[in-house]
């Protein structure tokens, strides 16, 4: 078994990439892996509440991250400075995170085996 | 050291796959192992049987192509990214009943869990785009 982290900087309903990145998330998680999700940048509104993604013909991905539970990924990290720039706190996302400062952002991702840019 | 390589970008949207390619092949001068290469996402259309760039441009998906043949590298299409996209082997074509015949030589279509295993079995795993 290794340890996954998987680096989501892109913002939700950026075309197919999202979705394809949580099918790469799933299949890990299928194959008894340890999978942990790390949002930074603009990823962090992945997981924004009050997203309508039908009005713009994209999949509800926030939806999917609700679901990793069942999949025993339970561990999702915020960077503290991403959601600030972005006038986000932790209460405006649908799911509890772990929040890591940028200076120690380093420190988590060498906790990891794999360490997967999405 | 035995290497895993992803590849997201298409040919002209990025340059990431052509340097995933140098990579490759510095990679594999130096003595290391390429287990895999995984084609998702947009980089699916590195596998296109049929692209014809003009003659005095890089031939990107042949040089893919020549680099299976000459390493026996395991160049791997995801299916599901590949058929979103318009990508059908022979086989595949034939079940949906559709006549395309896409896929390049050197390449094959399977599933994310040739990703996932490859990522298991790599010492570094490395995405590109």
């Amino acid at each position: 078994m290794k340890r996954y982290l998987f680096v989501l900087r892109k913002p939700p309903h950026s075309g197919a990439q999202v979705q394809e990145m949580l099918d790469i998330i799933l299949t890990t998680a299928a194959f008894d892996q340890h999978v942990s999700i790390l949002l930074m940048d603009d990823g962090v509104f992945q997981l924004k509440n009050g997203q309508k993604p039908e009005l713009s013909g994209m999949k509800d991905t926030a939806a999917v991250f609700k679901a990793l539970e069942i999949y025993d990924v339970n561990d999702i990290y915020t960077e503290v400075e991403s959601l600030q720039e972005r006038g986000l706190k932790p209460g405006d996302l649908c799911l509890p995170v772990q929040e890591f400062y940028r200076k120690d952002i380093a420190g988590l991702m060498k906790r990891f085996d794999v360490v997967f840019a999405g | 050291m035995k290497f895993a390589i992803q590849v997201n970008t298409s040919p002209y949207q990025s340059n990431a796959g052509f340097t995933a390619y140098q990579f490759i092949n510095a990679a594999l001068a130096a003595g290391h192992e390429v287990f895999r290469v995984f084609f998702y996402q947009d980089g699916i259309y590195h596998a296109f049987k049929y692209a014809t760039p003009p003659d005095d441009e890089l031939q990107f998906t042949a040089q893919w192509s020549k680099l299976a043949k000459r390493h026996q590298i395991d160049l791997v299409v995801c299916i599901s990214a590949a058929q979103r996209r318009g990508l059908l082997c022979l086989d595949e074509a034939k079940r949906q009943g559709k006549l395309d015949d896409d896929l390049a030589e050197g390449f094959r279509i399977s599933g994310l869990g040739q990703l996932v295993e490859a990522t298991l079995e790599a010492d570094r795993f490395i995405v590109f785009g």
